[in-house]
């Protein structure tokens, strides 16, 4: 067990590799109730939102339908990295990083004024990430005929609000699955009956392992208040359209747009034995250095894997030390690994 | 609980060492090693033919957590290493006595080993980290 943000959570139930390749062959299923669930309501809702986000929740039709997003400060800098569902006219559910918990709520606080719209916490909210090729299958056992029907049209970031449950084609894995909102009175016995169904409980360590392969970030070593979207391969994420929404960051993220990012997030593989783990060197061929924001071991590809901030100028040759010698590495375009495929070759 | 096999003797570097009928020492990680590194990725086995002082690091394990040098418990010379933990680094995580062995020594003094601690000893040292 290791303490993350204040939660006690598993590192793994037995073995962290064991947990990643049930992800990627079959079904895994995560506790992720350390997350922040927020509930955005009002009149003012979308219109705060439009401000508050770097992508544009405007883009957010139907109910259920979600976008991933990073919110800025006025530098530009990542505060964090979320999900926004859009639940129905004026009402929004954000989920936030643990670790920013506190300081996300006071941003949106601030910037709520005195805007028609409620920042409400659900503490009394858990969540459930099923994750896997086989995931759907399980999930749509664990509710009623009607519910499994509507969740077998759902798309990627698509989600179904019934009752209480908010149930999501999201993850942070890079396998289909679903993320699954629901109150805290009712998490053991769906945790349990999932165990019961066969699917595999995993934790934090298969969750780091998982997400690195998919190229996904992680909020606080990938990024961070002193880095932008542009330089965290996450460019798309920013709704540069309607030129006229004036979102939080806009202007510095315009100007470092224009005079073009310096830095870019790469991936690294390691073809020799050894780890690449955070904050090691990379050197360039030219001389130029990068570093390394996460890395480890990929069950899918045998060799270490990690990401990397290089400079832009970075072809597809660099060298890390590991324990005093110098080991080439390829630098490569994220993700490494999407449905339990290599796209690395 | 971990398992301490009682014919085993103990470093507080956390190997265990076992004097063969042959006059060799084999030499291994134990279970509390194993277990608190999680899931090993890579083993470095030792150079054979290499001379080794007691205490010198010698072999490197990698888990997905962290890289850990492994101690020679005795000095001596390497004789032999486990080249089956190339490709199946996992055998040290499930058969740390046995099939997880990692290298075997030729030791200078035969008794050099009765240095070591016993499985009790290791295991109130344990006992003792844990209260830390």
């Amino acid at each position: 067990m290791v303490d993350f943000a204040g939660w006690e959570m598993p590192l793994h139930y037995g073995s962290q590799l064991e947990e990643h390749r049930v992800v990627r062959s079959r079904a895994g299923v995560f506790d992720v109730s350390h997350m922040t669930v927020v509930d955005i309501s009002g009149s003012e809702a979308l219109a705060f939102l439009r401000h508050l986000l770097a992508n544009d929740v405007a883009q957010l039709t139907a109910r259920g339908q979600a976008i991933y997003s990073c919110m800025l400060n006025d530098g530009g800098g990542i505060l964090d990295d979320l999900i926004v569902y859009y639940l129905s006219e004026g009402r929004y559910r954000l989920v936030v990083n643990a670790a920013t918990r506190e300081k996300d709520l006071q941003w949106m606080q601030g910037l709520a004024g005195t805007m028609d719209l409620r920042v409400r916490e659900r503490a009394d909210m858990a969540m459930l990430a099923v994750q896997g090729p086989e995931a759907p299958a399980q999930v749509a056992e664990q509710v009623e005929a009607t519910t499994a029907r509507k969740l077998a049209e759902l798309k990627p970031f698509q989600g179904l609000e019934t009752g209480d449950w908010l149930i999501a084609r999201t993850g942070y894995t890079g396998e289909d699955g679903f993320e699954i909102i629901l109150p805290q009175r009712q998490v053991v016995s769906l945790w349990e009956h999932l165990l019961e169904a066969g699917v595999s409980p995993c934790g934090l360590g298969a969750r780091d392992s998982l997400r690195l392969e998919a190229g996904l970030c992680l909020y606080g070593q990938d990024m961070d208040e002193q880095t932008s979207p542009l330089t965290s391969n996450l460019g798309w994420t920013v709704a540069w359209e309607p030129g006229e929404r004036a979102f939080v960051g806009r202007a510095a993220l315009e100007a470092e747009r224009d005079s073009g990012p310096r830095e870019r997030l790469a991936g690294l593989i390691l073809e020799e034995r050894g780890m690449l783990r955070r904050d090691q060197a990379v050197q360039l061929p030219d001389g130029g250095k990068g570093v390394i924001t996460s890395g480890g071991f990929s069950p899918l590809l045998g060799r270490s894997i990690a990401m990397a901030r290089v400079p832009v100028s970075a072809a597809d040759r660099g060298n890390v030390t590991l324990r005093g010698r110098s080991l080439p590495v390829r630098i490569v375009r994220l993700p490494f690994v999407r449905k339990g495929k290599s796209l690395v070759g | 609980m971990s398992n301490l096999p009682g014919d085993l003797k103990y470093a507080a570097t956390h190997e265990w060492a076992r004097l063969d009928d042959d006059g060799l020492v084999t030499v291994g990680i134990t279970d509390h090693a194993q277990e608190a590194l999680g899931d090993l990725v890579f083993v470095e086995t030792p150079e054979l033919d290499s001379q080794v002082q007691a205490g010198e690091g010698c072999a490197v394990v990698e888990s997905v957590k962290a890289a850990s040098d492994i101690y020679a418990p005795v000095a001596g010379v390497i004789v032999d290493s486990n080249s089956r933990l190339q490709d199946e680094p996992e055998l040290v995580n499930s058969d740390p006595y046995g099939d997880g062995w990692i290298m075997r020594i030729r030791p200078e003094e035969e008794d050099d080993i009765e240095r070591l601690m016993t499985a009790d000893d290791y295991e109130q040292m344990l006992a003792e980290e844990d209260e830390d």
